[in-house]
């Protein structure tokens, strides 16, 4: 028996979906792996932030919402990135790019306010950053096709 | 003015050398730890050194390092365990980060040295899985330190061999808590286990444990190197060495700090910090963590040290100063203090799942001017209970600086409910 590295393996499955998410069958087939139970797998795979059970866009944006976000105006940053994607949290833009997320604080506290899109932090944010940066993504991906 | 009175010890390398050199590291006195310890000292001359230095843990809780060390070095057992502890999560902490990015081979060398001393061939670091840079740096390091034969088997020609693995975590700040972290590893929900038994003798899939801190590790080799006695001379009685910092809030320069224990609260802010941002009055310091304590002006000259801070019911927590100024709301602190912890309990016992739920619904109508004066009666019971039947430590600890602020800006939290206004208009 594998003793190890189950949320590993729900890490990778993960990062293999296109649409960034944990299918049925990616859990079901990883808790056959480890020899869980599936209703404990499936525990795992909602207990985890990073983890979601619903397809998601391209990519994750998690903003941090904690004491020294909050007091460099983070709210300001959520309000501008709700505005500017016309979405909530939980939500995917409809061209399937973005998903908003909020995230616990990301140790980016002497950057604050704070991002991250997939891997890539971004600090000392400003509203008026927010189109500028979603707009390189975007642009990013079109030279990639 | 503030770099002389730094002291770097943890961060000796950060910055100096390049991170993802082995070769760089090594030139500055890297791994010589180790191989003193393989060639010159028995596990047994490692462990009292390391207790004789006084080291106490750096996650917060600050548990003398030795004696864990000492604990699963007696336990006996076909298989024990070292865990670096680099799930940092409280709000407001980088140290860790910075650590990791700056000198991954310094926490490694500890883990070595840690299994060198408790009979232990098997370690595991812990990194949230946001910290992309940590995991990715000290992948690098693990990688290489095998190749130049410090990790694996017979590790600089002796009989002493060691492996680590990183395991990523997934979004959760309850499982920096150790045996959450340890079911975490596991595989399971990070949900913590009841103690006793504690981790030294009963951790990882059942056998014993030592977990320490990124930053705890990355004592390690500088007192094997120096000695106990050096690293004895610094700081004050009961806090012996450095602890590294992260400045924020309302200051001049936002940063990371490693100050000698015993060095006054004001200091760090005032002169490191180099004060409150656009000329303004200091209001209060939320340190340790918004887990930590809420510090006053009147209460701004206290040394940083376990002893002194215990007196005025607060301690370095998890190394965060987040500095508050005269326009900062206390209500609206509370609020977003409220707000992380009904987020972040794990649900498992009711105190804390019922608590921190409760709390958020009371400070946030509070905040909206619909507060009653009971709420204040209603959330310090509540906070009471919720510090004493949680379970664990995030329940226990949750209600810290919410409670602080109803006792040290009470009026404050009356003006919000009895004129249904904010007094600096948040």
């Amino acid at each position: 028996m594998k003793r190890s590295g189950f949320i590993e393996e729900l890490h990778e499955c993960q990062e293999k979906e296109e649409k960034n998410y944990l299918s049925k069958k990616n859990i079901m087939e990883a808790a056959q792996h480890h020899q869980v139970p599936p209703a404990r797998a499936y525990g795992v795979a909602t207990f985890y932030t990073m983890f979601s059970v619903q397809p998601r866009g391209k990519h994750i944006i998690r903003i941090c919402r904690n004491l020294s976000c909050h007091l460099a105006g983070a709210e300001e940053i959520v309000k501008k990135l709700r505005e500017t994607l016309g979405i909530d949290f939980g939500q995917t833009t409809e061209d399937g790019e973005f998903t908003l997320e909020e995230s616990s604080c990301l140790g980016m506290c002497s950057l604050s306010p704070a991002m991250m899109i997939d891997d890539v932090p971004y600090g000392n944010l400003t509203p008026a950053k927010i189109p500028e940066i979603l707009e390189q993504i975007r642009r990013r991906e079109n030279r990639n096709e | 003015m503030s770099e002389e009175r730094q002291l770097r010890i943890v961060l000796r390398n950060a910055g100096l050398i390049d991170p993802d050199s082995i070769d760089e590291y090594i030139a500055h006195d890297g791994y010589s730890a180790l191989e003193r310890v393989i060639s010159e000292m028995s596990p047994d001359d490692v462990i009292e050194e390391i207790k004789k230095s006084e080291l106490r843990g750096r996650g917060g809780a600050g548990f003398p390092t030795g004696k864990k060390w000492e604990f699963t070095a007696k336990a006996d057992s076909d298989q024990k365990y070292i865990i670096c502890n680099a799930d940092e999560g409280e709000p407001g902490t980088f140290k860790d980060r910075g650590i990791m990015e700056g000198d991954p081979h310094s926490v490694l060398e500890g883990m070595m040295i840690a299994g060198y001393a408790t009979g232990t061939n098997k370690g595991y670091i812990y990194i949230r899985g946001e910290y992309a840079l940590s995991i990715k740096r000290l992948q690098k390091a693990i990688d290489d330190a095998r190749e130049y034969g410090f990790l694996g088997e017979h590790i600089l020609g002796s009989g002493f061999a060691f492996d680590v693995e990183i395991r990523r975590g997934a979004g959760s700040y309850i499982c920096g808590e150790e045996t959450a972290l340890m079911e975490s590893i596991e595989g399971k929900r990070g949900e913590p286990r009841k103690k006793p038994p504690y981790p030294p003798t009963c951790g990882l899939w059942g056998k014993p444990t030592v977990i320490n801190n990124v930053e705890t590790l990355a004592n390690i080799a500088p007192i094997v190197i120096n000695g106990a006695d050096w690293f004895k001379g610094i700081g004050v009685e009961g806090s012996r060495g450095t602890k590294v910092f992260n400045l924020m809030g309302d200051i001049n320069w936002k940063g990371v700090v490693e100050i000698p224990f015993g060095t006054p609260l004001s200091d760090i802010v005032m002169n490191m910090g180099k004060g409150i941002r656009g000329g303004r009055k200091l209001k209060a310091v939320v340190l340790g963590g918004v887990s930590g304590s809420l510090i006053t002006s009147e209460e701004l000259d206290t040394p940083v040290d376990f002893n002194s801070l215990a007196r005025i019911e607060a301690g370095p927590g998890s190394g965060s100063i987040v500095v508050l100024d005269e326009t900062r709301c206390i209500v609206d602190i509370a609020r977003d203090i409220a707000y992380f912890f009904r987020h972040e309990s794990c649900g498992k016992c009711t105190p804390c799942r019922v608590g921190t739920e409760e709390m958020y619904r009371i400070i946030d109508r509070i905040s909206k001017g619909e507060g009653e004066e009971r709420d204040i009666n209603t959330l310090e019971s509540l906070g009471k209970s919720m510090m004493l039947t949680s379970f664990c430590g995030l329940g226990q600890t949750a209600p810290n600086v919410i409670l602080q602020s109803l006792r040290k800006f009470r009026d404050e939290w009356l003006t919000h409910i009895r004129e249904k206004k904010c007094p600096v208009n948040v």
